[in-house]
């Protein structure tokens, strides 16, 4: 077994963002079926709070590599 | 005879599985060691779509062939989801080009991804994504300056609307920070790191699968798990090419969104 400490940093870094794409996800879906007209402004709404969620994600995935162990 | 056992058992396991890692995309020069391949690909990227719309619109007519009604739906899928939308259709025509070429770019880079031979996205080296949210920077960092002039595109940046005392002390940093100095970088990041760990994905299920068939003892548990470990690798290109294009929408979409958001009016 090899690896280091970081990627299990990685793995708990996702806990949060994956909380926060599946909240938003959620509204976007009971939006669009309270209000099926409303979808394509909704659609742009949910990607860009999505967008927001992950980039966390996405800045400890970088690091996780750049930062030596 | 215990120094035995183990020797034998060393003999037995004849190759360490090695996890794929960041050294895996820095992939030799063809052609010296100048070029490389991810450089050969952004060219050819660059001649695809150049190639692709000048046939799609060479023998544009009133009812549409097909590769024109392909060409126009990409197009209208910009124009209209991306840049009417977001930025407001009174001045949203003059930055359908940009967006328009931005999104072809990425996403053509991104799906060299699964295409079999080429089978490396060059949006996962992270000085080509680094050069597209610079292009953004600059652009809606320009029209911004020039609808409101410096000073006034700096106060339309900084301070939030309707917010007046010393709050502003704390905010109009904050703001600056967000507003102009992250943003590039978050843009950079994100489609570089998405591309990486996708691709970086692809790789780990098929190594892996590929040392279980052939290398792993015992030899049935080995061959079981190496084919569960493919087609594995085949669901995660089929997530990949969703990523891919979810990538390439949400860097148009946030360039759109920067750009409203540089030239939008106070109220």
């Amino acid at each position: 077994m090899g690896g280091t400490l970081n990627m299990i940093g990685l793995g708990l870094a996702a806990i949060g963002p994956a909380i926060g794409v599946g909240l938003i996800f959620a509204a976007y879906v009971t939006g669009v079926a309270r209000q099926p007209e409303a979808q394509g402004r909704l659609q742009s709404i949910a990607i860009f709070g999505f967008v927001l969620a992950e980039q966390f994600f996405i800045i400890s995935l970088a690091l996780a590599f750049v930062l030596k162990p | 005879m215990s120094s035995i056992a183990t020797s034998i058992g060393t003999v037995v396991r004849t190759e360490e599985f090695t996890s794929p890692g960041p050294a895996d995309f820095d992939l030799p020069g063809i052609l010296g060691s100048a070029v490389t391949k991810p450089m050969v690909l952004v060219v050819l990227s660059a001649v695809i779509a150049f190639v692709l719309f000048y046939a799609m619109s060479r023998k544009a007519a009133v009812v549409p062939g097909r590769l024109q009604f392909a060409g126009e739906y990409v197009y209208g899928f910009v124009r209209n989801t991306i840049a009417r939308d977001t930025i407001g259709s009174h001045d949203y025509a003059r930055f359908v080009p940009f967006l328009f070429a931005m999104f072809l770019f990425v996403l053509i880079n991104n799906f060299y991804g699964i295409i079999p031979v080429i089978q490396f996205p060059s949006m996962s080296h992270i000085g080509y994504t680094t050069a597209l949210a610079l292009i953004t920077w600059l652009v809606y960092n320009a029209v911004g300056i020039a609808k409101h002039g410096f000073l006034g595109y700096l106060k339309h940046q900084t301070v939030p609307a309707g917010i007046s005392g010393p709050l502003l002390l704390a905010l109009v940093p904050l703001e600056f920070f967000s507003n102009i100095i992250v943003r590039p970088f978050t843009l950079a990041l994100r489609l570089f790191a998405t591309m990486f760990a996708g691709h970086l994905l692809v790789i780990l299920f098929s190594l892996g699968g590929e040392f279980l068939l052939l290398h792993y003892e015992p030899r049935i548990l080995g061959i079981g798990s190496g084919l569960i470990s493919f087609i594995l690798a085949i669901g995660v290109s089929f997530l990949d090419m969703l990523i891919m294009f979810l990538q390439a929408y949400v860097f148009t979409l946030l360039s759109a969104m920067y750009i409203g958001g540089a030239i939008a009016d106070e109220h």
